[in-house]
């Protein structure tokens, strides 16, 4: 990316893919007007009618947008009838606040309430919010205005864009959307990816000027007056991205993958509970990989078992018969918790971290096995432990949880001993692969690859060394698979590897026939297989 | 899970099964089954000091219930007992499609 004469490139975050080219169209949040205040009896009414005329609009939004969109705009027509809210409002106009004036410091007041909250989803309510607030301060001081129109394949530039005026555009042409802030979970960034219009967010300041724009929401950039051989090269991503994208879209759908007439099992990785409303996710296999570490995340204590349960039972019963694997707590290494891992290591990567750290803390991993042993009865649960280097760690854990099923049982407590498998990320555990007698095999390759290499994955300095393609990280992926070929054991893949459809063709040609990768990525992994099954690239 | 507290007001608890806890559409949904009802009815978080009015989607949304935990309800007047019942429902099935 390079700024000046031949146009200038900014990078933002991708909140939906796909691509635009056409004339930049700014939009502001809108001023409007000064309003004269008139009398309490009159400031009332004004409200009232506003609020009634707001909520006309956006039912009937909603009623030409149908599906996901209309349940987001419902949300606004609730607000609109809560009288708590409203009444708050009336009472301040009561004591002489103009309509205006009442309406927006309740709603910003509400939308300092959100985005103070540690939920990223909650904060990305705000701005549903916000454009509630706006949309009757713009009736209110006269300004409602004619719907924003852009130019056919547009690209809309704003500082943030609320739903309703995402949904008054008319996209029919095409077109995308560069959003200064912004926020990837917000409901305009949903909106946008049903709609399949290309949108970027947290671009940061971008310059007044600009009169054409190429927005590229793969690769997160706005490039505003491009050069000649920027168009070129834009339109040949646009092309490939769009004969994949429309393939990708009909082979999600179909039952399973399958390469040179095996089957290969698509699962996904998830990293909190959330991660199952991803549209895509219902076409996995299952789920091949819960962190369970986000448990640990963003609270003064550790999770008690009743919330952990609570976690695992509601993963289990979206899968229904789908097995779902769940990794206990891998801490330490670049994932420090307060009261949990241990401070001062010199080289945490090779330090006490992952299975290491919970045999070392048997307390608090009992309360997360406790849990587990629970959940094993509620559908088709598999446990497996991270970071093991010799079979006596399995072995340990092994003892740890059969004794909490047993003093569950005891207690009269419905739990059993799931399957146990492990990771295989340390070199030493691949390279004696045959020493574990583990139910399962899971490759993390993205810690196997760096110890392998022998480079840190977070040192950019690195960057050209850190292949995952390595032959000796190809070498110790292909042993593990053998292993579990000839022991009917099954092996499956979860790292970045598994979602990159570069490394597929090696991954296939070690053996693997079980991959897990982000929901995002099913689609593409899933059409790449296909592909390369019916004798094409990887494209 | 229904208990009649006296002989005005009847209660009920419901685990809170959403997998993201009461986020905008449960809520939504829930204020929309409640202002079917006379009844006046509260809700909160089992143990909050608060009571919350269950027809209003601000207040529900600032809850902040997370997922398992256990929603206290109480309600009186005409229909609090089929209200209760109703909104127990809506919870423990998941805030299903067409329900609300």
């Amino acid at each position: 990316m390079q700024g000046g004469a031949a146009g200038s490139a900014y990078r933002g975050r991708t909140a939906s893919i796909g691509f635009a080219h056409g004339p930049l169209v700014r939009v502001d949040a809108g001023a409007g007007g000064e309003r004269v205040a008139g009398t309490l009896v009159e400031e009332a009414l004004a409200l009232r009618k506003a609020i009634d005329l707001a909520s006309g609009q956006i039912a009937d939004l909603a009623a030409s947008a149908g599906g996901e969109a209309a349940q987001i705009l419902e949300f606004q027509v609730a607000l609109l009838e809560d009288e708590d809210l409203i009444e708050q409002i009336f009472a301040s106009i009561g004591e002489g606040r103009p309509a205006d004036v009442a309406w927006r410091s309740t709603l910003d007041e509400q939308i300092a309430e959100y985005n103070a909250a540690a939920d990223e989803y909650l904060q990305a309510r705000s701005s549903d919010l916000a454009d509630l607030r706006d949309r009757v301060v713009h009736i209110l001081r006269g300004d409602a205005g004619e719907p924003l129109k852009i130019p056919s394949g547009g690209v809309v530039c704003a500082d943030d864009l609320p739903p309703s005026r995402f949904l008054e555009i008319d996209w029919s042409g095409g077109g995308g959307l560069a959003l200064l802030h912004g926020s990837p979970t917000s409901h305009v960034a949903m909106l946008a990816r049903a709609r399949g219009i290309p949108m970027v967010v947290q671009l940061g300041a971008i310059p007044d000027a600009g009169a054409t724009a190429l927005l590229d929401g793969e690769g997160a950039t706005l490039e505003l007056d491009p050069s000649a051989e920027q168009v070129r090269v834009f339109e040949k991503r646009r092309e490939s991205h769009r004969k994949s994208r429309a393939s990708a879209r009909a082979i999600l759908r179909r039952p399973t993958a399958s390469w040179r007439g095996e089957h290969i099992k698509l699962l996904i990785n998830i990293q909190r509970v959330d991660d199952l409303e991803h549209a895509d996710a219902q076409y996995a296999d299952g789920i091949g990989l819960m962190r369970t570490e986000f448990l640990l995340a963003g609270h003064s204590e550790l999770p008690d078992e009743e919330t952990q349960f609570q976690a695992y039972d509601a993963v289990l019963r979206w899968a229904g018969q789908r097995p779902v694997t769940i990794r206990t707590f891998d801490a330490g290494g670049d994932k420090p918790v307060p009261g949990f891992t241990f401070d001062g290591e010199a080289n945490p990567f090779l330090g006490v971290r992952g299975l290491r750290l919970c045999l070392a803390r048997p307390e608090i991993f009992a309360v997360q096995l406790r849990a587990l042993a629970r959940a094993a009865v509620r559908g088709n649960l598999k446990v497996m432990f991270p970071m093991v280097t010799q079979a006596d760690e399995l072995e340990a854990g092994r003892k740890l949880f059969a004794d909490v099923v047993q003093r569950l049982q005891a207690d009269g407590i419905a739990a059993m001993l799931p399957e146990l498998g492990i990771m295989v990320e340390v070199p030493a555990a691949a390279l004696a692969v045959s020493s574990f007698r583990a139910a399962f095999f899971s490759i993390g390759s993205n810690d196997l690859a760096q110890y392998v290499l022998a480079c840190d994955r977070s040192n950019g300095a690195l960057a050209p060394l850190m292949d995952p393609l390595h032959p000796a990280v190809l070498e110790l992926i292909s042993r593990t698979a053998e292993h579990g070929r000839r022991t009917g054991v099954s092996v499956s893949l979860c790292g970045d590897m598994a979602g990159d459809p570069r490394c597929l063709p090696a991954l296939l040609n070690c053996g693997l026939r079980e991959l897990s990768v982000n929901a995002s990525a099913l689609a593409q992994i899933k059409q790449t297989i296909d592909r390369l099954s019916s004798g094409g690239g990887v494209g | 899970m229904l208990d009649r507290a006296d002989g005005q007001i009847f209660t009920g608890n419901v685990r809170l099964v959403h997998a993201v806890g009461m986020h905008a559409r449960p809520a939504v949904k829930l204020t929309k089954l409640a202002k079917k009802f006379q009844a006046q009815i509260s809700v909160r978080v089992a143990g909050a000091p608060e009571w919350i009015n269950a027809k209003s989607v601000a207040k529900i949304m600032a809850m902040r219930a997370a997922h398992g935990s256990t929603i206290e309800i109480k309600a009186s007047g005409s229909d609090a007992e089929a209200a209760v019942a109703a909104l127990v429902d809506l919870i423990a099935s998941d805030f299903p499609d067409g329900a609300g």
